[in-house]
């Protein structure tokens, strides 16, 4: 997924944790509870659908946002009372929040002006009278355009933003939250803005930012591919709380929620709904698995985990609907005899040998690693040792 | 494309222009025009007999003392009223704006002024001014000033109407800034915030007075106007008064125009007026368009 490099410039990482942060809007709770442990240089994504509260956990690390109940620490300093400046943060907004009146250079020096020069210093016509003023301008001017080279923003230092391609912006924001060097980077969905081309372009740059500076990195987004490619840890969440915490590997292989198996994955995992015998035994696509007791469950199979065989008893038989080309791969969707639609994914050469026709029934086996069984409650159930599947 | 259709084209084009153009030479070209054609002749209201003078008009003007001390009067009632009109209007809207639950009532009760019509005003103002019955007489009196007479001293009347001016374009200009106020992304004060500005002067310099420049100078040109075409509070409280201290520009226009009916003059009176507003339109537009507009 990502390689590991180690920093090359000194690195500056804090942890993060937080500790039962609940947030309410009015009546309406958007947080509920949020613990998380984010670890000092980890490049740590929270992902989940629209509306699930991850642009407001991220305002409340910042400081942007107050929370309602519970505490922030970063770096091992608690920073609730601490306006956002002080909690040694940067972010890089959606939008970026450029200002548009100021060149890029200025954008950039922007955090150094308001930090080391006073509020007299930077006064309109009363700032020309500060005697230090034009040695710490210096300075300031010397850093951004060492900021600038890094970004490759170094001919664009007079324009402004709205002279800038979206991801020269992009790169100005980054540019901004860089140059003064925070112990955390807090992004808010950057790279949403910019076209799909460019997008997975950042996606690379990001990940190898992060391995440079070697600062810890909280990134939201709502792409499961964004989350699954850059980060060292993911935070999945649903409706204001975390419902899984762990590396990508982790979040795809062993799902702890059916909500999780849903968003991770693409294309969706494929979910049916299967009843347990007295015994507690399912028969799904020639695989026999023993539940803890009778009932309904859900069980999820991956598109990679289905195969096409021959016409056998115990198969998962679905009728072929389309079949998608995408070079190397295929992607079948097929139709249950339930009338529930299944995705099958399978290399061009599989494919091949199968010839599939369309509006042909497939008969379906499973592979046991991309299975995985969720209770009624949607929570993941484990599943014991599988019992023989019959001849 | 073929020659024709370019010219059938280019037909159909200027039909769908014609009733615009139509429009804009009925109604605003041609009575310039006519306004300047009145301005070379003696034409008086009502005479049979209309003879062109050439610029014997303008001539006459300027060496009016009357429409020199107009002139005079005028420019300083707007730079009695322009500095309080646009910052004025701009702090009441940062304290408005700042408001939740009481803002609605702020921004009417701002506002009145600017929908009451100002001759029905006038009437209370000058109930407020009297020197014996009033109000204002009497807290001047109460503060030790003595008996003023506000609209009757010479040297306090003009600055009198300036401060009823600014009472009525405050409210006007404060909903101008509010909406420039609330198009300011939230996120820009948020991005100051993770800067470091941490104090309001931080945020207004940084963030909210380089945002509203386009509003600024929208504001800036709308009120130079309007303070440009003083004339009710003239006409109803002082006619010009005392000593013609309050004399402006459109009053005196108006006396020469509808009272003494020398319309000719008056047209050239009238050219001069509308120079210097296209003029300061222009100066304002050109000096402060190039600091503003950012996209
Ligand atoms: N300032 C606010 N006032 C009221 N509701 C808000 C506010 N900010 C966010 N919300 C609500 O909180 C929920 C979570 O929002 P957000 O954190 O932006 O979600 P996400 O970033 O995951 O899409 C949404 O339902 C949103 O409508
Ligand atoms: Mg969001």
């Amino acid at each position: 997924m990502k390689q590991q490099q180690t920093p090359t410039s000194e690195a500056r990482a804090a942890g993060l944790t937080l500790r039962g942060i609940v947030k309410h809007f009015g009546p309406t709770r958007v947080l509920d509870g949020v613990d998380l442990d984010i670890r000092p240089g980890e490049f740590l994504t929270l992902v989940g659908p629209s509306g699930c509260g991850k642009s407001t956990l991220l305002r409340i690390i910042a400081g942007l946002e107050a929370q309602s109940a519970g505490s922030v620490t970063i770096g091992g300093r608690s920073v609730d009372a601490l306006p956002p400046s002080e909690r040694d943060v940067a972010m890089v907004f959606q939008s970026y929040a450029l200002y548009p009146h100021m060149s890029v250079a200025a954008n950039i020096a922007s955090p150094l002006e308001l930090r080391r020069l006073s509020l007299f210093e930077r006064l309109p016509l009363l700032r020309w009278l500060s005697p230090r003023r034009p040695r710490v301008m210096r300075e300031i001017m010397t850093e951004v355009r060492a900021m600038a080279g890094q970004l490759q923003l170094e001919g664009l230092l007079d324009r402004r933003p709205a002279q800038l391609s979206g991801g020269q912006r992009q790169r100005v924001a980054l540019g901004r939250a860089m140059v003064r060097r925070p112990a955390a980077f807090l992004m808010d969905e950057p790279l949403s803005n910019l076209d799909a081309k460019l997008r997975v372009h950042m996606r690379t740059e990001l990940a190898e930012l992060h391995a440079r500076l070697g600062a810890t990195f909280v990134y939201v987004t709502h792409d499961q591919i964004e989350a699954m490619t850059m980060s060292d840890r993911v935070a999945l969440m649903d409706k204001g709380r975390i419902l899984q915490l762990g590396t990508p590997s982790e979040l795809y292989d062993t799902p702890a929620d059916v909500t999780v198996a849903r968003f991770i994955g693409s294309p969706p995992i494929n979910l049916l709904e299967v009843e347990a015998s007295a015994g507690g035994v399912i028969r799904m696509a020639g695989l026999a698995l023993r539940a803890p007791g009778p009932g309904r469950y859900t069980i999820g199979i991956r598109p990679e985990a289905l195969h096409l065989g021959r016409a056998a008893p115990g198969l998962l038989a679905a009728r072929l609907r389309r079949a998608e080309n995408l070079g190397a791969e295929w992607l079948l969707h097929a139709e249950t005899e339930e009338g529930a639609p299944l995705a099958i994914r399978m290399t061009a050469a599989e494919h091949a040998a199968a010839d599939a026709l369309i509006g042909q029934v497939l008969h379906l086996s499973a592979s046991r690693a991309g299975v995985h069984l969720f209770g009624p409650d949607g929570r993941r159930v484990a599943v014991e040792a599988a019992v023989e599947a019959p001849a | 494309m073929t020659a024709p259709r370019q010219r059938a084209e280019a037909r159909a084009g200027a039909a769908f222009a014609l009733p615009a153009f139509a429009l804009i030479l009925a109604l605003l070209l041609a009575p310039l025009a006519a306004l300047l054609a009145l301005s070379v002749t003696d034409y008086r209201l009502g005479a049979m007999a209309v003879r062109l003078v050439g610029l014997d008009n303008y001539a006459a003007l300027f060496a009016d003392e009357v429409f020199q001390r107009s002139l005079r009067n005028t420019f300083l009632y707007v730079a009695f009223v322009l500095p309080g009109a646009v910052f004025g209007g701009l702090g009441v809207a940062l304290l408005v704006h700042a408001r939740r639950r009481s803002r609605a009532f702020y921004e009417v009760a701002y506002f009145l002024p600017v929908t009451a019509t100002l001759v029905a005003m006038a009437t209370v103002w000058q109930f407020m001014l009297h020197p014996s019955l009033g109000p204002v007489s009497a807290l001047l009196r109460a503060l030790g000033f003595g008996d003023v007479d506000l609209l009757n001293d010479p040297s306090l009347a003009l600055g009198t109407l300036a401060l009823i001016g600014l009472w009525q374009v405050i409210g006007f200009n404060m909903v101008l800034f509010l909406a420039g106020l609330s198009a300011i992304p939230r996120d820009l004060y948020e991005a100051a915030a993770l800067d470091g500005a941490r104090s309001g002067p931080d945020r207004f310099l940084r963030v909210t007075w380089p945002m509203l420049g386009p509003t600024t100078m929208f504001v800036t040109i709308t009120s130079t106007i309007t303070a440009f075409k003083v004339f009710d509070t003239v006409v109803v409280l002082t006619r010009g008064g005392p000593l013609g201290s309050t004399e402006t520009l459109l009053y005196v226009l108006y006396l020469e125009g509808f009272q003494y009916f020398r319309t000719g003059y008056a047209a050239a009176m009238t050219v001069v007026l509308l120079a210097f507003l296209v003029l300061l339109s222009i100066l304002q537009a050109r000096v402060i368009d190039r600091k503003v507009h950012y996209a």
